[in-house]
């Protein structure tokens, strides 16, 4: 261990501390726009053979170590699911290559270390070969706390030639309320277990005050462990890739490597944009939503009623360049849903990689090609040190829909109708919560099915049904019965859920639900989790939004009692107005609501918890949908009977069981509701006058007159729009 | 390898009626450059007016060249909504969507927004009446503007020609 009181000899190439060499970089990009002020390519232009071979190597030992370490893990999260994912760095912190997976955190890791290189840790603690460290805070560099990143530094001979970073979402991050996405905590002092890049670990082990701090601080103190050494060990993976490579090329091909492939990314990512895109301004707003007004268990300046604005902007320039911002997102707040421009930096990335760049050679150079705006001060900025962020996907997956549909439009444009996604489906709900399981045993659980909702749909063709996760492309809902195992909940049913998915010519795919019976523990806590009173994605060219979620949760039930007496019971709620969970059960407490977002409700044997899990969103108009694919969605049970005429027109004729839909008869009553559109619909100009007068009178609910007055005090330029467009006067504010 | 497909591909992967295994290796494959002039050459084949189309816009609409030199929004039954540069959407007709009976006519009871939370927006053509956007914002929200391309720049600078 290095005495920290005897100044270190620099570990940066060629004699200068990692700190000279990340200014260096950095002004060498600001004056000639290219990375590494690289101008040609010339491992790349001499032997091209080599450049790709050396690529292959580190992307074939990132995907490797990500295998390997989903099997050191016990966790269903990471080993079902694969929520996890590994990375290369430059010295500087710049991801020069990744693996699969949650790729959502390749910058999020680059932000950590190059942290430490701006708080000087090369002083003190100091960084030495064989160090440790952990990092889960998203204002250092991450998208959430229950994200937990491991990051290593190599070496070769006395110089630092790079970072292995891995990340894995733990199950449980001993917040507040149990889980890995609290909904409870207001500030950071609640956000569980704080690791704002710690050293952990020195000469290839972890320090045992560390991991004894880390059992205390969890109520699911193995899988935390086993995710520990199964991030670790994909570290040392990557490290022995590298030094295999420096070995077989040497380090000064290696050097000059890692620089040209970032500059590679950059200047690949340009030119992909102008291959597939349009250059123009893009605008998809989107909004969430909770209701805390009467949550008496929070401090009172958290009990809100609160919906989210987040008013995403593209702007494709000239030379490529992609430009996100979110001018009149509204103020931070006393919740767990704050961002950081890290996790929005990091869902950027996620969306870009599955659309423009979805390909193996994705690194920081085309983090370089972006630019941002995250207003300072809004939920996608707070510039607040105690802010909580807990569950900033609860606002970030929402914020980001628009990203897939402006770009959706601009493949539409340019004829790469093949690319087209409508958006994508909210992945909730999230059955979250803790208590004493099965085994007696402290306990708590974050469900990952929910890394399986709808897709949006295309142009076409549909989205896929119970697929994905926008943060998580390779999405896997896990057996149930491996739920089960962690979990004092036995799964009475798994069903497909009909209309989840969200109209259209071509439907957004599917949700499902799942319904749950407390048993064998004294004592379970759980939450909802899912956006209820709004519709978290717009569709797309006349497709409509997937539905919104509700709750259904009956506590002191008979169920028991008819399962004794051989009686049926329900396995899933299918049509929420004629629900098979309130037909054979009876509850002396039910919650059947719109509150979908809720802090910890005590479950006990018996009870009953719905989990309804969303769809995606849909693309063009729906009575224009062909006649054998509503068929397929009646038999198939994505749709309800009842609904096949109202949305799509549709003629629908039952024989034996099976749905059939008349083309002829269905091409009249086409005709009909476009004839009621006729008389139903007003001109644009003519409706606006009317709603003018609304906002003149502030004539909306608390939340949204809350939303408007916030996003016009933290945006000129969107009240001013505002104003504008409803051609109201210079002063005027939105009441109280 | 840049990937290259015949005009009758194209017209199969609008209508549809291209094989998945296809489309999975269009969507896998390096994409085909000549795919925007194939792609107007089908649709303007396709509508029956004869204003040159400069930029599909959307499942129905249009950004055509007028015989004056305007360019203008143009749905395919021939209604045309003025300016390129204006939000189209003004000129359209709506109906809102703001009560629960008026949302269950789409979503099952439970399924749908709160209507005094959000309402939905749905934008027709005056000409044929076909839904081309649907909206889901608060009330009060300004009407959006979802996409002004900068015509100009992509001919240009990107397709290296004279815009028409």
């Amino acid at each position: 261990m290095r005495d920290l009181k005897t100044p270190q000899e620099p570990i940066g190439w060629d004699g200068k501390t990692l700190k000279a060499m990340l200014t260096e970089s950095e002004d060498l990009f600001t004056e000639t726009g290219r990375y590494g002020g690289i101008r040609e390519l010339k491992i790349k232009a001499s032997d091209p053979i080599l450049y790709e071979k050396i690529f292959s190597k580190m992307r074939g030992g990132l995907v490797n170590a990500r295998e390997t370490a989903m099997n050191v893990s016990a966790s269903p999260i990471v080993k079902e699911i694969g929520e996890l994912c590994f990375a290369l760095y430059t010295p500087e912190g710049d991801s020069i290559a990744l693996s699969t997976g949650i790729i959502v955190h390749v910058h999020t890791m680059s932000d950590a270390i190059k942290y430490m290189i701006r708080q000087d840790f090369e002083e003190n603690p100091g960084i030495a070969p064989g160090d440790i460290y952990i990092n889960n805070d998203p204002l250092v560099g991450d998208v959430h706390n229950g994200d937990v990143q491991t990051l290593v530094p190599i070496f070769w001979e006395r110089e630092i030639i790079g970072w292995a970073g891995g990340v894995t979402h733990v199950i449980d991050v001993g917040a507040l309320t149990p889980g890995s996405v609290p909904v409870g905590p207001t500030h950071r002092f609640e956000d569980g277990i704080d690791c704002p890049v710690l050293k952990c670990g020195a000469r290839d082990t972890l320090f045992r005050d560390h991991e004894l701090r880390c059992e205390k601080a969890t109520r699911t103190p193995m899988f935390w462990k086993l995710d520990e050494r199964a991030r670790i060990a994909g570290c040392h993976m990557i490290r022995r890739t590298v030094e295999d490579i420096i070995n077989e090329v040497g380090i000064e091909t290696y050097k000059g490597f890692i620089r040209e492939v970032i500059e590679e990314g950059r200047r690949s990512f340009l030119n992909r944009m102008k291959e597939m895109t349009i250059p123009g301004r893009y605008r998809a707003p989107a909004f969430t939503e909770y209701s805390f007004s009467a949550e008496t268990r929070l401090p009172r300046r958290a009990r809100v009623d609160k919906l989210m604005h987040g008013p995403l902007e593209i702007t494709i320039h000239g030379d490529g360049t992609f430009e996100l911002s979110f001018e009149g997102a509204d103020a931070w707040g006393w919740h767990s849903m704050n961002c950081t421009p890290s996790a929005m930096q990091g869902a950027i990335w996620v969306l870009l990689s599955q659309t423009v760049i979805p390909n193996d050679k994705v690194n920081d150079g085309a983090y370089l090609a972006t630019r941002n705006n995250f207003p300072l001060g809004s939920w996608t900025n707070p510039g607040v040190s105690t802010v909580s962020t807990g569950i900033s996907w609860f606002f970030l997956i929402p914020g980001f829909t628009g990203l897939f549909r402006s770009l959706g439009r601009a493949f539409q444009a340019r004829g790469y109708i093949e690319e087209v996604l409508a958006g994508y489906g909210l992945t909730a709900n999230c059955f979250q919560g803790g208590g004493i399981d099965q085994f007696n045993r402290e306990s708590a659980t974050t469900n990952f099915e929910l890394s399986c909702v709808g897709t949006g749909a295309g142009i076409v063709r549909d989205g896929l049904d119970f697929a994905s996760a926008m943060w998580n492309p390779e999405g896997d809902m896990g057996d149930v019965e491996v739920w089960e195992l962690i979990e004092p909940f036995l799964y009475l049913g798994r069903r497909i859920k009909p209309n989840t998915a969200g109209p259209g010519k071509f439907r957004g795919g599917s949700g499902f639900e799942s319904l749950r019976m407390c048993w064998n523990t004294p004592y379970y806590e759980l939450q909802n989790i899912n956006v209820g009173k709004v519709f978290a994605s717009a569709g797309i060219f006349g497709g409509y939004p997937n539905s919104a979620g509700y709750r259904r949760n009956l506590h002191q039930t008979n169920i028991l009692e008819r399962v004794k007496d051989q009686l049926p019971y329900p396995v899933r709620d299918g049509d929420p107005a004629d629900s098979e969970i309130l037909r054979l059960v009876n509850g002396q407490r039910v919650m059947s609501d719109k509150l979908t977002t809720t802090l910890p409700e005590l479950f006990e044997e018996g009870d009953l918890y719905l989990s309804v899990l969303n769809g995606g969103t849909g693309a063009g108009d729906p009575i224009e949908r062909e006649p054998g694919r509503i068929e397929d969605d009646l038999n198939g049970n994505y749709l309800m009977p009842q609904y096949a005429e109202s949305i799509y027109g549709a003629f629908v004729e039952e024989h034996n069981g099976r749905y059939g839909v008349d083309p002829v008869k269905t091409r009249e009553r086409r005709q009909t509701i476009r004839e009621k559109r006729r008389k139903e619909s007003v001109p644009v100009r003519e409706w606006m006058v009317s709603e003018r007068e609304k906002i003149q009178s502030g004539a909306f609910i608390k939340p949204i007159r809350a939303m408007y007055r916030s996003s016009m005090a933290t945006s000129e330029r969107w009240a001013r729009e505002f104003r504008d467009f409803w051609n109201l006067a210079d002063d005027f504010e939105m009441g109280e | 390898m840049v990937a290259e497909y015949s005009k009758k591909e194209i017209e199969d992967l609008i209508d549809g009626k291209l094989p998945f295994s296809m489309m999975h290796k269009m969507l896998s494959s390096f994409k085909d450059p000549s795919r925007f002039d194939t792609y107007l050459e089908i649709l303007q084949d396709r509508v029956s007016w004869d204003d040159l189309i400069l930029l599909p816009y959307g499942l129905h609409l249009y950004i055509v060249k007028k015989p004056d030199g305007q360019r203008i929004v143009k749905c395919d039954c021939g209604h045309e909504f003025g300016s390129y540069q204006e939000n189209w959407k003004l000129e359209a007709s709506i109906r809102v969507r703001k009560t629960d009976d008026e949302l269950q006519e789409i979503y099952p009871a439970m399924m749908h927004c709160d209507p005094e939370w959000m309402e939905l927006r749905e934008y027709f053509c005056p000409g044929c009446w076909s839904l081309l956007e649907v909206e889901a914002v608060p009330p009060g929200y300004p009407v959006v503007f979802d996409f002004l391309p900068d015509l100009e720049t992509f001919y240009q600078q990107w397709l290296g020609r004279q815009i028409p």
